[in-house]
């Protein structure tokens, strides 16, 4: 996969990444918008985008559904690392199903996460402009 | 005596999972709760050290924060009971002392 597809530049866009490294339910959010976002999921931060979560139980909000609107803000890459997955027992059919609609193409709905190798993952960082980490 | 241990944190981004089992003597019981209960989840390093005890251990998960965090019970581990806030207590009533693991 070219990491790397979207050239940034248009319109004195910066390249952001936000890197999740941690489980959910101990995080708050804010995103930058107008700019060439990305989401990178490592470590623990994959389990943010594993489904099934229901925290009635624990009396939490439950942010995971959050991820779905990604799309409607023009984020539309949500890198996630491979080996991050395996060393939890997880695959992508553990994830939320995140897809967005692709204006240049009659609004196809695509998805939005990539699963990537920790080596990609690593080209994907290279390329930013700014990189938040939570 | 038996103890009870809790642990809170997730295996993969604290030690304290790990260092609860090396020091948990054969009988005790581990109460997985908050960030902990991924250590229950199969086919992960964690998995594996829970199966080097051979089940002399007793191992719990709370079922709400399993839930919460989309663990569903076919992805947890053979041999760790999934107890509820009321079990957790029960746990808490039956063993001589708790040691939280945080």
């Amino acid at each position: 996969m070219n990491t790397q597809e979207d050239s940034s530049g248009a319109n004195g866009q910066k390249r952001f990444l936000y890197v999740n490294r941690r489980a959910p339910y101990g995080t708050i959010y804010a995103l930058a918008f107008d700019q060439d976002v990305s989401l990178a999921f490592l470590d623990d931060g994959v389990y943010q985008i594993v489904k099934g979560q229901d925290t009635e139980g624990i009396g939490m909000k439950n942010f995971s559904p959050t991820y779905r609107a990604l799309g409607d803000f023009e984020v539309t890459k949500l890198f996630v690392e491979r080996e991050s997955l395996e060393e939890r027992g997880l695959s992508s059919d553990d994830l939320l199903d995140i897809t967005y609609e692709d204006e240049d193409d009659d609004w196809a709905e695509k998805p939005s996460i990539r699963i990537v190798s920790r080596s990609q993952m690593t080209e994907v960082m290279a390329a930013q402009d700014v990189i938040l980490s939570f | 005596m038996s103890i009870l241990h809790t642990v809170n944190k997730s295996p993969f981004e604290k030690s304290t999972f790990r260092s609860c089992l090396d020091h948990a003597k054969s009988g005790d019981a581990v109460l997985l709760i908050e960030d902990g209960v991924y250590a229950a989840t199969k086919g992960t390093a964690a998995a594996k050290l829970i199966a080097a005890r051979n089940g002399d251990l007793a191992l719990y998960a709370l079922a709400a924060d399993l839930a919460a965090r989309g663990i569903s019970e076919t992805s947890v581990i053979e041999g760790v009971s999934v107890v509820d806030y009321g079990g957790f207590v029960d746990l808490v009533a039956g063993h001589d002392v708790s040691q939280a693991w945080l």
